[in-house]
């Protein structure tokens, strides 16, 4: 039973590491492929048929070209800056919900590799620590630009995860649990999902993640045009690599994450009347869980094609004057409007 | 019990280690394994809630602010005061007043066996936030104020120097 347990984790773990790099992997090229079609111009399409083998050879040339550290760098820290930012991003993904239990012969696997009844500050603890892999590459490569592009990005980071905590509150007192799992599961079907009792604290948590993946029109930390760079200025070949590739599986775990809380994750409309086995619910339920999934990264790559980029004290006063008090009425609110339903419509 | 001995003894090593080390950024790294070995502690006792955010708050908002500062301070072995014999021999006596403290709260403790565990979901979020609103309500709410108040202290604190520019 204990090795059968461990074992059945073990492959669910390697089949949610692989497919989250392979994700993150075509995302790089699905961006260019959009960014093409945005701009209306072909996109990379030499490697392979229609470039689908451009993700290998952008990899392949991470890991040949030459690497570079400054002499002043601290060298392991330095080192340990990207492998820190890889670490926390490929972590995060270990308690969201796949699909419901598969049942196979007598033996039911779930589909989640940890059902933390803490799942949510998990996912906070994470994010949060995933700020040192961007503070010390950015200290190590003793640099002063390096140095400023850690600092705005940390403080970018910090500022935003506050409202995206608020906003995961208001979410909380509706669903009355910290598990992912139970989160997903009260979301049955289609009414259900919590993006109707929670529009509000949707739009800043998808704000927020927006934020903390560094993405635009919130990219300060990594702008090249204006800003030097940011924290991974002296970072050269697969380190450099590591940072680019942290930053697109952190942008699969928060579409993830945003279908998962607020997207009803693995539940799909009508999904009880089909008259359908439980297994091919699931199976269908992890599908269209993934489909949603690309459809949140689709929307993060519109978004880059789309708006300008913000300047630093706008980003401030957006987290800190506009979202933190949105989300804090979004709480009260919410608070409100249960004790409401409760009182006279229960 | 093996297990807790083993984070103990990484505790003490890296508590050890960041008060030794030079460089004041290493020793933020270490205190921040330090607190990460106590997350696992609190895991030890059946304190989830506890653990997750000691490692949030501590570890992912306290010693990243700490970093911050020194990263920009930049301070080092050069440009470090010497500190006079009188402010040593100060943080001695201090220091030692501190293992006195510890020892007789330690005693006490031993003889009222207060190691005993009660339930061991006593540490869940839902039970834990029952006994903070139901049996402990005065004293969280009070905490709660008192958290508060310092914000509002450092807002100001922040505040005040960008007024006095705008005037003189």
């Amino acid at each position: 039973m204990e090795t059968a347990f461990i074992l059945e984790k073990l492959i669910l773990v390697v089949i949610v590491f692989v497919v989250t790099l392979v994700i993150a992997m075509y995302s790089t090229l699905a961006e260019r492929k959009i960014a093409g079609f945005m701009q209306d111009r072909y996109g990379p399409d030499r490697a392979g048929i229609a470039g689908i083998l451009q993700p290998l050879c952008d990899g392949g040339k991470f890991f040949f070209k030459e690497e570079i550290i400054p002499a002043g760098a601290h060298k392991p820290l330095f080192i340990l800056g990207p492998t820190l930012a890889i670490i926390t991003a490929c972590i995060s993904s270990a308690v969201i919900p796949w699909g419901q239990n598969l049942t196979i012969g007598d033996k039911v696997i779930t589909l989640q590799v940890a059902d933390v009844n803490i799942g949510v500050l998990y996912i906070f603890g994470v994010i949060a620590l995933g700020v040192y892999g961007i503070m010390l590459g950015g200290w190590a490569s003793n640099n002063k630009f390096s140095l400023m592009g850690a600092i705005r990005a940390a403080s970018q980071s910090i500022s935003y995860e506050i409202a995206m905590g608020l906003s995961i509150i208001a979410l909380l007192m509706v669903t009355q649990s910290l598990s992912i799992g139970d989160i997903v599961a009260q979301q049955k079907g289609f009414v259900n999902w919590n993006i109707w009792v929670q529009p509000l604290g949707f739009l800043i948590f998808m704000t927020c993640a927006f934020a903390e993946c560094n993405r635009v029109p919130f990219d300060l930390p990594e702008c090249e045009t204006e800003l030097v760079g940011g924290y991974h200025t002296e970072y050269s070949s697969m380190k450099l690599g590591l940072y680019m590739f942290s930053e697109y599986i952190n942008m699969f775990v928060s579409s993830a994450l945003m279908a998962a809380l607020y997207f009803g994750g693995y539940n799909f409309p009508f999904m009880y009347d089909l008259g359908l086995s439980e297994n091919w619910i699931t199976i269908i339920g992890v599908i269209v869980f993934f489909l949603k999934i690309f459809g949140f990264i689709f929307f993060f790559m519109w978004v880059r094609w789309t708006l300008p980029r913000f300047r630093y004290d706008q980003l401030m006063n957006l987290g800190w004057k506009m979202l933190i008090p949105l989300a804090i009425a979004n709480i009260v609110l919410t608070g409100v409007i249960t004790i409401i339903v409760e009182e006279y419509f229960k | 019990m093996t297990i807790f001995y083993f984070v103990a003894f990484l505790s003490i090593f890296f508590a050890l280690m960041t008060i030794f080390t030079k460089n004041p950024v290493h020793s933020v790294l270490y205190l921040v394994i330090t607190f990460a070995t106590f997350t696992v502690h609190y895991i030890l006792l059946n304190a989830q809630f506890l653990a997750a955010v000691n490692f949030i708050v501590y570890m992912g908002a306290i010693m990243v602010l700490f970093l911050f500062v020194l990263m920009l301070l930049n301070l080092n072995k050069e440009s470090e005061p010497m500190k006079s014999n009188l402010v040593k021999i100060m943080g001695v006596i201090a220091g030692m007043c501190l293992i006195v403290t510890f020892l007789g709260a330690f005693r006490l403790l031993e003889s009222n066996n207060a190691m005993v565990q009660g339930h061991e979901n006593i540490g869940l979020v839902k039970n834990l936030g029952k006994v903070l609103f139901s049996d402990f309500l005065l004293p969280f709410e009070i905490s709660s104020i008192l958290l508060l108040t310092a914000m509002v202290g450092a807002v100001l604190l922040a505040k005040k120097e960008t007024r006095v520019k705008q005037h003189g």
